[in-house]
């Protein structure tokens, strides 16, 4: 596989490490002169110097031939933005992986058509949401490109679900239960799988079916 | 009419200035409060500061409202996605952005991106500048 991977930074250059290791081609770009000059004592050839939204160095890296996957890590949003809508539409680049910075830029990445995404703040974030709950409904993960979500709830002793049966359930539409976790197992939700208090129950829904989900689920 | 211009430097602010004299309703934001000092002492619209492309900032520039919008802050990037977030997610008929690279400037435009490109206008300026100088041609001497 040959990756263009685009900006220097931690991120950049230990993703463009690993693909290295795992035998694929890849050329690195880093604009920086330190940042460059460093780099290149480790990945030789395979780092160049220059803006990566400049079409002269994507070019320069090879973009035109196409490469099978471009990742657009620098530390600007902006940047990244224009690195991945330069791959995709101008070089017909087919698969393009964009780093997110500040998780309010999200929705400009979506807007734009950027996708897959990647972004450490909100992965931490969702985490600590995990670890920590603050709600009786947690996002465990989004599914952009089929939006779709799956939330985890805990059943507890006051829920209206506990004690039924999951086709008793007045499940909303575009709403499903995916498993159900108990004393540290999980089984795959059936109609006939009874919920109890301390259940955690996965579900995959349509986004802005939670509160819909969490009446029938929990009354609240 | 109102115009939100993001970015107040020397060409921002000159565009702000001209386009209130002719009677636009103008809002400016830039990301440094000093910017404001290169609209005058008096100026009668609006200055917000902030980024760009900071969403709940352009509501409150008023860009649901704005007839056109124009992005010549000092960053090209910056000033293409601002063009894209105006024109795809607030539906701005008139988006003129500033774009100094006449690379991305021309991929931008066939996006359907009404990019400027003060390069490409300096280059062409400054090779008719050239052309149309009457120098008398090099004397050729024979050995």
């Amino acid at each position: 596989m040959y990756a263009i991977v685009a900006g220097g930074g931690k991120v950049g250059a230990n993703v463009a490490r690993s693909l290295v290791r795992l035998g694929n081609e890849v050329t690195l770009i880093e604009q920086e002169r330190g940042r460059f000059e460093r780099l290149e004592e480790e990945f030789e050839h395979q780092v160049q110097r220059g803006d990566a939204t400049e079409l002269s160095v994507l070019e320069r890296a090879g973009i035109a031939r196409p490469p099978d996957i471009v990742l657009a890590l620098t530390g600007d949003d902006e940047d990244n933005l224009v690195i991945a809508q330069l791959a995709r539409e101008k070089y017909g680049v087919e698969q393009v992986i964009a780093r997110v910075n500040d998780p309010r830029n999200q929705a400009h990445f979506d807007l734009l058509g950027i996708s897959p995404t990647v972004c450490a703040t909100s992965s931490i974030m969702a985490l600590v949401e995990h670890e920590v709950p603050e709600h009786d409904l947690i996002h465990l993960l989004e599914l952009r490109r089929e939006n779709l979500e799956i939330v985890e709830v805990q059943i507890d002793r006051d829920s209206p679900s506990a004690g039924k049966r999951v086709e008793a359930l007045d499940l909303p539409d575009g709403a499903r239960l995916i498993s159900v976790m108990r004393s540290g197992r999980a089984e795959i939700a059936v109609g006939a799988t009874q919920l109890e208090a301390g259940d955690q129950v996965l579900a995959i829904l349509e986004p802005g079916k939670e509160d819909e989900l969490r009446r029938v689920l929990l009354r609240r | 009419m109102n115009v939100l211009i993001i970015g107040c430097g020397r060409v921002g602010s000159s565009i702000a200035l001209q386009l209130q004299r002719e009677g636009w309703d103008v809002t400016v934001v830039d990301e440094n409060e000093d910017a404001l000092t290169r609209l005058g002492e008096h100026w009668p619209g609006t200055f917000l500061v902030g980024h760009g492309i900071d969403v709940d900032l352009l509501r409150e520039a008023g860009i649901e409202e704005a007839d056109a919008v124009v992005a010549v802050t000092d960053g090209d990037n910056t000033n293409i996605l601002i063009g894209q977030v105006a024109q795809k997610r607030f539906d701005i008929g008139c988006v003129v952005v500033r774009v100094l690279d006449p690379a991305r400037a021309d991929f931008y435009n066939t996006l359907g991106l009404r990019t400027i490109c003060p390069t490409k206008t300096a280059i062409d300026s400054l090779m008719d500048a050239v052309r149309s100088c009457e120098i008398a041609p090099p004397v050729r001497v024979s050995r």
